[in-house]
Formats: structure tokens, C-alpha cells, sequence
């Protein structure tokens, strides 16, 4: 029995999946928005991803030479900082494993800053993206990723809270420190682990 | 920088606002001044230990010390605000922690400027604190309040805003609304759309900063508009209290 409670108050749906619901979240069947602004258009004839920064060498694809790497399936849940959590996403994309192998990354890079389309960043240990732990999204539930869900291509590392999965990415850039990207200056977690309840910097 | 911890808060006063929206007040053990826009996280447990969180706006502006006013809109199958508004009385304690969020806020250094707020329901409930704070500062920029409501039942805080507008010849209050006008209006119908925001943004001389608030598809559809006819995306800020549909 908790010390204290809210006389009256009780779990208004039955779950059995409460041990996938990290602490704070709810379970949701939609797929809520959340952005900082207007969501982006992005031609595909001009939609470019980049590996840059500690590399030995650059690496930019197309939309057509992303597209024609290897592809895989994912199924995840997702948790948002705005406290939904979403069971068994399907997705297909190109792990990040597989964009690695076309680009030497220095021993020195330890973080990366994923970039968007719109300016956005955010910044990810770059162990957090390696050994299949982390994809680029291409299709969601059978179907090509919307704008609204960060369509064309959005970074997805389901093991942190959502805002790390950066929308309409544009590239990764690989650094040998941790900085702060777009929410993370507003006073978003430096790392994000939907388990450990590190919403706010003030959590780390 | 300290954790922020959740602190046991008593609910001091209760207002209906419209049929389906309350303002609760919370005294605070420890109040912590916030900016307009900010929100709190509400904790609720049930007495097996489980625990819903929600977000909630701010309403009141900073200068109300000590207290702080949340506005909730019921939502008849939703776990915590049909709670809130059946099942909590005056004198209720109230789990909190904030105040959050450090983009959708609306600063003092930002008082010359043009400003726009755009809302749809509940989505009024940190603009509010915004407009509370604009007039409470004495800020003389030029103000436009959108606000996207039903029916003439659903107008929050209706009195106060058409004070704010009969006070403030800077601040213009415009609402629409999308399924039943009091009888007598002969001011905006429908959902807000591309003409109806253009016509608006034609009341500036300069690009207004942006602050657009509720349900996801309003706020998307506002939000890509104004970024259609030209504003600059980064002077539009968006803040979802959900939800999605599909
Ligand atoms: C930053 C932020 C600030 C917020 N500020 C406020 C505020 O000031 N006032 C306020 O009333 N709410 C606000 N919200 C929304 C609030 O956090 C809850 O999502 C809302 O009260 C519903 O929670 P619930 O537990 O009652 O419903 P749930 O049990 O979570 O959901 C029940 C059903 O209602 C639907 N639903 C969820 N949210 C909404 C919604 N907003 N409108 C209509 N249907 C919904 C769900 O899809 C579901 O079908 C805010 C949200 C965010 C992210």
C-alpha cells in the first residue's frame, strides 16, 4: 500500500503489460505529435544524410542511395517525455551499424549530434547507436513515414525517451564530448532513459 | 542544478469555468516563480500504489505568489482529469512538480514585440498566463488572441479576456466557433483555416511571434499555416496537449 494516495483514485484501464511501462508513463494506442514548431517539408530531391565531424572520411547519400542500402525490420516500444508510451512499433530502416561500415568513425568520437531538417539537434552517447541499438527510420507500420512523424527519414533509438529519435534527420555528427543539442538546452536530460525517469536535466 | 521534487500541494479553491473545464488552485509548500507558458506535472496514486502523470499549463501569472492555478478540461474516459474534476475537493492534497518547460514561454525581453497566440480549447490555459503577465507588466505590444472554442458554453475565461480587450486597446480577442455561435455573433464560424489566419496576421505592420496551443490537429494545421504564408518557422511555437486521433 503506498503511504500516500488520492482517495478514490484508481487505474481506470487494465494493463498486463505494466512491467514494459517505464515509471510515469501511460500506455497509448495513438501516436501522439510532439514538436517544437511547424512540422517541415522536405523534397526528396534534395533530402541528403551526412556522417560528419570525427570521420576519416565524410560520407553524404541521396534519398535513392539510402533507400538502396540494406534494410531491416524493427518492432519497439517507444516511450515520449510527455509521458506516453507506445507498445510493438513496427518499423523498417537502415541500422546505424550499417551506415558505420561506410565511414571510418575516430577512436576519439564518444558522442554524436544527431541534426534535422528545421535545425533541430539532439545529442546521443554514441555507444547508444551502435550494435543494432539504433536505426534510421524509413516506414512506419507498413507505410512510409509521415511529416508529422518526422517523415522522410527519422533517427529512432527506442531505449531513450522519444525527443532523441530525431524527426526529419539530416545527418549525425560525431564529436569527442557531450553537448547539449536543442531540448537538452531547454533543460531536457542530457541522456533520456525512460527507465532511470530522467526527463529533466535535473534528473541526470 | 537541484532535482525538481514533487511536492504535496492543497487545493484552496475550485472554479468552474465552463461546464467541462475547472480551475483548481494549489497552495504550494514551496512556490517557485515560473514563466507564462510553463507547466507542472501532477502525480496521482491510487492506494495499491499505482500512479497516473499528467501535464498540466499554468494559468495564473507569476505575480499570484504562492499559488498556482491549473485549468483542467474534462475528458470523459480520461484517468486523471475526470479525477480531478469528480474527485477532488477543497482542502484535497496534490501531488506536483515544476514549473517545466523552457521553450513554449513567453519572456519579459519578448514585451515589445508583436505577438500572436493561437488556441483551440484547453490549449488557452498558458496563453492566459501570458496574457495575464502582458497586463500585469503594463506591455503595450500589439496582442491577437484566436481562440477556436465549440459552442458559446465552451469560452474560458470569457469574462476576463473581454476585459483584458475593453482595457487594452493593443490586445484584440477574436473567437471562432466550430459548432454553435451564441445567436447574436457576427464574428468568426468554422475551424480556423488559411484565409481566417491570413486576415488575422493582416492586423500587424510586423511578423508576429507565435505561440500556438491544443489539441495536436489544430495545432498542426495552425502551425504549418502560418509557416505557409510566410512567417518564419522559428517565430512559431507549438505546444500539443494531445490527442491524435490515429
Ligand atoms: C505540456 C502539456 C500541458 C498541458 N496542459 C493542460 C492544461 O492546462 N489543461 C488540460 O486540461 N490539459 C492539459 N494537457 C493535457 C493533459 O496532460 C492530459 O493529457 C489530459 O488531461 C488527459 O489526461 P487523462 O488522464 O484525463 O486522459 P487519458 O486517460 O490519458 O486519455 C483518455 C482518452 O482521452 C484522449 N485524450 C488525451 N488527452 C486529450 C486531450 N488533451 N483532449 C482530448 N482528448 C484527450 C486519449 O486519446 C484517450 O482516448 C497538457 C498536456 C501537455 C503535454
Amino acid at each position: 500500500m503506498a503511504s500516500f494516495f488520492n482517495k478514490g483514485f484508481g487505474r481506470k484501464r487494465d494493463s498486463d503489460t505494466s512491467g514494459r511501462i517505464p515509471p510515469g508513463q501511460y500506455e497509448t494506442h495513438d501516436f501522439p505529435v510532439l514538436t517544437a514548431g511547424p512540422t517541415p517539408r522536405i523534397p526528396l530531391t534534395n533530402w541528403t544524410f551526412s556522417l560528419e565531424g570525427l570521420v576519416d572520411t565524410p560520407v553524404q547519400w541521396t534519398w535513392e542511395e539510402f533507400n538502396a542500402l540494406p534494410h531491416q525490420s524493427f518492432t519497439n516500444d517507444i516511450h515520449c517525455v510527455t509521458k506516453w508510451t507506445k507498445l510493438d512499433t513496427h518499423w523498417e530502416g537502415v541500422s546505424i551499424e550499417t551506415l558505420l561500415e561506410h565511414a571510418n568513425v575516430k577512436p576519439e568520437a564518444t558522442h554524436v549530434m544527431a541534426y534535422s531538417y528545421g535545425d533541430y539537434t539532439t545529442n546521443i552517447p554514441l555507444e547508444d547507436l551502435r550494435h543494432g541499438k539504433a536505426f534510421v527510420g524509413l516506414r512506419f507500420e507498413g507505410q512510409p513515414l509521415t511529416p508529422e512523424h518526422g517523415g522522410p527519414a527519422r533517427l529512432v533509438v527506442p531505449h531513450l525517451y522519444f525527443w532523441k529519435s530525431a524527426k526529419w534527420i539530416k545527418g549525425l555528427r560525431f564529436m569527442d564530448a557531450d553537448k547539449a543539442g536543442f531540448w537538452e538546452r531547454g533543460g531536457y536530460s542530457m541522456y533520456g532513459d525512460p527507465w532511470k525517469e530522467q526527463r529533466y536535466r535535473s534528473d541526470d | 542544478m537541484n532535482k525538481i521534487q514533487w511536492l504535496m500541494a492543497e487545493v484552496t479553491a475550485i472554479v468552474q469555468e465552463t461546464p467541462r473545464v475547472k480551475t483548481l488552485t494549489l497552495r504550494l509548500p514551496e512556490w517557485i516563480p515560473h514563466l507564462p507558458g510553463q507547466h507542472y506535472d501532477l502525480r496521482l496514486t491510487a492506494e495499491d500504489g499505482y500512479q497516473a502523470e499528467r501535464s498540466y499549463s499554468i494559468a495564473s501569472p507569476p505575480e499570484k505568489t504562492g499559488e498556482i492555478d491549473l485549468t483542467i478540461e474534462f475528458i470523459a474516459d480520461g484517468e486523471v482529469s475526470s479525477y480531478l474534476f469528480d474527485g477532488i475537493g477543497i482542502g484535497d492534497p496534490l501531488e506536483v512538480r515544476g514549473p517545466i518547460g523552457g521553450y513554449f514561454v513567453w519572456k519579459d525581453t519578448m514585451a515589445n514585440d508583436p505577438l500572436l497566440l493561437v488556441a483551440g480549447g484547453s490549449g488557452i490555459v498558458p496563453l492566459m498566463a501570458m496574457l495575464r503577465h502582458r497586463a500585469n507588466i503594463k506591455a503595450t505590444n500589439p496582442t491577437v488572441l484566436l481562440f477556436s472554442v465549440r459552442t458559446d458554453e465552451d469560452v474560458i475565461y470569457w469574462n476576463e479576456l473581454k476585459t483584458l480587450a475593453c482595457q487594452d486597446s493593443q490586445f484584440s480577442l477574436l473567437i471562432t466557433f466550430t459548432r454553435r455561435p451564441p445567436s447574436d455573433w457576427t464574428g468568426y464560424q468554422g475551424r480556423i483555416d488559411g484565409p481566417m489566419l491570413s486576415e488575422v496576421l493582416s492586423r500587424f505592420s510586423s511578423p508576429p511571434l507565435s505561440y500556438v496551443c491544443g489539441p495536436t490537429p489544430l495545432v498542426e494545421q495552425v502551425a504549418n499555416t502560418l509557416a505557409d504564408v510566410g512567417l518564419p518557422p522559428t517565430s512559431i511555437r507549438t505546444e500539443r496537449f494531445g490527442p491524435t486521433g490515429t
